[in-house]
């Protein structure tokens, strides 16, 4: 097993299957792991040169991401030391993920009694997730096809 | 860095009646790591060889961060080379191989190098040719960011190596455009690893520059329009389209148009890979002067 020693409590780890640019995979992960509470306020991110060795990527793909994080108000660099957590994003509490999966199976057995499969459901959950993103992010690039069907 | 890491104008090179580089004016910015693709005998070696100054140009000129005329004295200082294959004398030991190249240059750092050596576990008194080809490799970047170069080219540094040397080699280099900001040129045919690596593309094609650019502009003006075959011909006549497949029902078209031309009704719109379009480019060689995109007719 290798610890990782810098920093930040977090490493990255690259899909490159999964058709989403590199940057914005950097941006999903440090979202995620302020979701799960793996980042917390005042925590610093992984120095770019930890991860530009880590994942043999262009320093300029991570200080991108890093700038985008900026841009949301995540996180704040600070000149000589580094990037560091400013704002945590909502946690839904463990009380509320349980009632919403409860919806989920109900949804999902409806969705069976209608005559949909596994693949049926997933392909209509993510129509649904996309038309939601382009009700509020019209230009945004999410690495997923779209189009006028 | 301001200004181009490579600035090529009206270059070519001949060999004898058949041109290996041919009317190539070209603008590489520095502050980048760029690729260099193309398929065999494109011209990348012809390319690189010139604007490090290892041969002469038979037309045109290549300039060096932003002045220096590739081959002078100045340029030559602020300029690294990584030959194919890590070309080294084998028998010579690291060490030897420090002393030639602090006898060779003008500005030597010889600290770096063997701190970077070090902390890669490559003892200095192992002979080259006893080395493996990722240290082999590993040695011949040492010894050229030792130089502290304002550009590092290297030609097909990944060609001779196992996944994860490769994976090793490219963080190394990674690290030193971090840490020095060093401008990369490189050829190569691993067009997989390109996406992670270079934010600039250039492809070579019969010594011709066939794409130059930004890889997130690229990325973000290909897409792959998805829809029925018999109206394939409509849309090609409408949008660039770079290469088209087509079946019975359902055509294919990789199509190069600013995401805010909207897609047509019908037809739905797929985000292309680099390595896609480097291999559409590569297979289509008449593909590169596109016309602008024209309005879609709605």
């Amino acid at each position: 097993m290798t610890i990782d020693k810098g920093p930040s409590p977090i490493v990255f780890r690259l899909d490159p299957g999964s058709g989403v640019p590199t940057y914005l995979q950097l941006v999903q992960q440090v979202e995620q792991a302020l979701r799960l509470g793996h980042l917390q306020l005042g925590d610093q991110l992984p120095r770019v040169r930890d991860v530009v060795a880590g994942l043999a990527i262009n320093p300029n793909t991570v200080l991108k991401a890093y700038r985008e994080l900026e841009h949301r108000g995540l996180v704040a660099g600070r000149r000589g030391q580094g990037t560091f957590v400013e704002r945590t994003l909502d946690r839904a509490g463990l009380r509320e993920q349980a009632d919403l999966r409860r919806s989920l199976n109900e949804w999902m057995r409806a969705a069976s009694a209608a005559g949909l499969d596994d693949a049926g459901m997933s392909a209509l959950f993510t129509a649904a997730l996309q038309d939601r993103h382009k009700a509020t992010e019209p230009e945004g690039r999410d690495g997923r096809a779209e189009g006028i069907a | 860095m301001n200004g181009a890491a490579i600035e090529a104008s009206g270059l070519g090179k001949r060999y004898g009646r058949s041109w290996a580089l041919r009317d190539c004016s070209l603008s590489i910015p520095a502050g980048h790591v760029v690729g260099l693709v193309g398929p065999n005998g494109a011209g990348k070696t012809t390319f690189l060889n010139m604007a490090v100054g290892l041969s002469t140009p038979t037309t045109g000129e290549v300039r060096l961060l932003g002045r220096h005329r590739a081959g002078s004295p100045d340029a030559l200082d602020m300029v690294a080379f990584v030959a194919q294959d890590a070309a080294l004398y084998r028998n010579l030991s690291v060490s030897d191989m420090l002393r030639v190249g602090r006898g060779l240059n003008r500005r030597w750092d010889e600290r770096t190098a063997r701190e970077r050596l070090a902390e890669l576990g490559i003892p200095l008194d192992r002979r080259v040719g006893a080395l493996s080809g990722g240290q082999r490799s590993q040695v011949a970047l040492s010894l050229a960011l030792a130089k502290r170069p304002g550009l590092l080219v290297l030609d097909e540094p990944l060609a001779a190596l196992d996944p994860l040397a490769r994976h090793e080699f490219m963080a190394s280099l990674m690290t030193a455009v971090a840490e020095d900001g060093v401008s990369v040129v490189f050829s190569s045919h691993v067009v997989a690893e390109l996406e992670r690596v270079c934010d600039h593309l250039v492809v070579l094609q019969d010594g011709r520059v066939q794409v130059s650019g930004d890889v997130e502009d690229l990325t973000a003006e290909h897409h792959v329009l998805v829809g029925p075959a018999d109206q394939a011909d409509e849309i090609a006549g409408l949008l660039p389209v770079v290469r088209s497949r087509r079946a019975h029902a359902q055509a294919h078209l990789l199509v190069r148009t600013p995401r805010s031309v909207p897609v047509p009704p019908g037809w739905q719109r797929h985000p292309v890979t680099l390595e896609e379009i480097v291999l559409t480019y590569m297979r289509e060689p008449a593909a590169a002067a596109l016309p602008g995109p024209k309005a879609v007719a709605r």
